[in-house]
């Protein structure tokens, strides 16, 4: 009788060690994932910003200078929700502005252009990155969360469920090359 | 910026990912930065500086081959001194999959942590098992690199998740600068691999010999790599085996030299291969290169654009090929000239600033690398109430 009191006791015990570590890693995840969200917006600025910068710098012809400024503009004042969308012009936009390796050049041999070429370079190349850096930790916190044993003992709490961040971020071609 | 980086595999047995770890903490070093490489090392190897030796590492039989790998007791509690002392602001784990030190840094760490994945094995019998405690590490892991696209794609299947492809970087003006050596020029070909490991493709390439001395009377073939020599050529009439030449192991001069030199360089692969470093040093030594058509070869060789693919493990398409680029010199300089353009991307210095981006994308915003200190279960079961 006694035996199987202690039997019952360390089983409980055993269950509660596991969940509690399950507990500390989607905990874990949770505060990787708030980093990389935090890293994705950091660089989405950055890219509007230098867009924005290079719009209004009188560098580009003033159809390229609007149609940049106005998706620069958007994809910075946009609301949460239609952030993908925004953002994904903002990348069609410098896709259809720097096509043209002759406009990337046009941008480097004004003065102080060939900073702002290589900052835009750099950030069209950072976003991809944080954005997959960003996909990767929501999936594998999504994994853990629709297991049964998280859902049972609402292991996640209150934390809302993860969403993925989607978009277009293909840089423009032109730009990429010259910084490889 | 303070950066620590894991190598899995001895420091003092020459091998690809030790390499591209040497070639990528010298890059750091020279930008000014803070480099510290924790490696399995026998304790009385000579260690360059910035090397932290980890222990010794123990042969062991792992994934079809015997691999020397650091576990144990001994091995986490150097690791976790290594990261207590150094206070980095990213760890970058090479292989974080394999038993060895990569998954120990997994365990022990927290914070922003960097992992390329190398190897594009298919999934292991031992890794299905081992499932679950790989993931619980591999969770930590904050930003993945893969070296190719197909690496990615084997990660992305066996582990699920995301990757950014960055490849592995080579110093192209090292191979491109050195000095041809005359002994080693006219009608000769050139193979460098372990002679012994038949994933290397030297019997395919011995098998389509004969064809193609008959066509080429001139030519030879240059072996540089350690293996059994009379094995090697035991399958070739006695008549042709003077043809062969084998250099040995060479330095990495001699490789870049012997590069310089070849006609032709023939990368006969029959499989294993996520990357093809040897490929990218040939193009840059401007070699023409003829490659089997493995995924990853495929790649590096931008789809045949860039140096020539034949049929894997096909010694007549290989024969074929062989003799019909050696009989057309302008051939060959076209694939020179494109090749030489396009190792371009695989630089260092292209190579390391996007290495970098990654370690400034994870590190914005986050605090530096620490050990991992095990809450408290008290703490824990107070988490899970709420």
């Amino acid at each position: 009788m006694t035996s199987t009191l202690i039997w019952i006791v360390l089983a409980l015990l055993a269950v509660g060690v596991y969940l509690s570590w399950t507990a500390g890693r989607l905990d874990r995840l949770h505060t990787r994932m708030d980093a990389a969200r935090a890293a994705l917006d950091a660089q989405l600025l950055r890219r509007a910003s230098v867009a924005q910068e290079l719009a209004t710098s009188g560098v580009l012809d003033p159809a390229a200078s609007i149609v940049l400024y106005e998706a620069a503009h958007a994809a910075r004042q946009s609301e949460e929700e239609h952030r993908e969308v925004a953002e994904s012009e903002l990348s069609q936009a410098l896709r259809a502005v720097f096509e043209d390796t002759r406009q990337v050049e046009g941008v480097r041999v004004a003065p102080g252009g060939e900073e702002a070429a290589r900052e835009l370079a750099e950030a069209v190349r950072r976003v991809p990155m944080a954005r997959r850096f960003l996909n990767d930790a929501v999936g594998a916190a999504r994994r853990l969360r629709e297991h049964r044993k998280v859902r049972w003992f609402r292991l996640a709490g209150h934390a809302p469920f993860p969403l993925a961040f989607e978009m277009d971020d293909e840089p423009p071609a032109a730009l990429v090359e010259r910084a490889a | 910026m303070r950066i620590g980086i894991v190598c899995p595999y001895s420091w003092d047995v020459p091998g690809g990912v030790q390499f591209h770890i040497r070639d990528l903490a010298a890059y750091f070093i020279r930008l000014g930065h803070e480099v510290s490489v924790l490696a399995p090392a026998d304790d009385d190897t000579p260690l360059p500086p910035y090397v932290v030796s980890a222990g010794r590492a123990v042969p062991v039989p792992y994934n079809g081959s015997v691999a020397r790998l650091n576990f144990g007791f001994l091995s986490a509690a150097r690791v976790r001194r290594w990261l207590h002392d150094g206070a980095f602001d990213v760890v970058h784990i090479h292989e974080p999959t394999s038993p060895s030190l990569g998954l120990l840094t997994c365990w022990a760490a927290q914070g922003p942590i960097v992992a390329t994945f190398h190897t594009s094995n298919p999934r292991s019998r031992a890794m299905i098992a081992a499932y679950a405690i790989l993931q619980a590490a591999l969770e930590k892991i904050s930003a993945r690199i893969a070296v190719s696209e197909y690496a990615r794609r084997t990660l992305v299947e066996h582990l699920g998740g995301d990757a950014v492809v960055i490849p592995n970087g080579v110093d192209v003006d090292f191979f491109a600068d050195a000095e041809p050596n005359p002994a080693w020029q006219g009608g000769t070909i050139g193979f460098i691999g372990r002679i012994d490991e038949p994933r290397k493709g030297l019997p395919v390439l011995m098998r389509a010999l004969p064809t193609i001395l008959a066509a080429r009377p001139g030519a030879r073939l240059l072996v540089a790599g350690r293996g059994d020599e009379e094995a090697a050529v035991a399958g070739l009439p006695a008549g042709l085996r003077s043809r062969v030449e084998f250099l040995g192991m060479v330095t990495d001069e001699d490789k870049a030299r012997l590069l310089r030199s070849v006609d032709l360089y023939v990368a006969p692969n029959t499989g294993g291969e996520s990357f093809g470093i040897i490929l990218v040093e040939a193009m840059s030594a401007g070699a023409p290169v003829l490659a089997s058509d493995l995924d990853a070869f495929a790649q590096v060789l931008d789809q045949g654009a860039a140096g020539e693919l034949f049929a894997n493990e096909d010694a007549d398409a290989l024969a074929e090929a062989a003799v019909r680029l050696l009989g057309d010199p302008e051939r060959r300089a076209g694939l020179r000239e494109r090749g030489a353009l396009h190792v371009r991307r695989f630089d260092w210095s292209t190579v390391g600033a996007d290495i970098l981006s990654v370690y400034e994308t994870v590190t914005a915003g986050t605090t530096a690398v620490a050990t991992d200190e095990r809450t408290g279960l008290r703490a824990r079961l107070g988490l899970a109430r709420d």
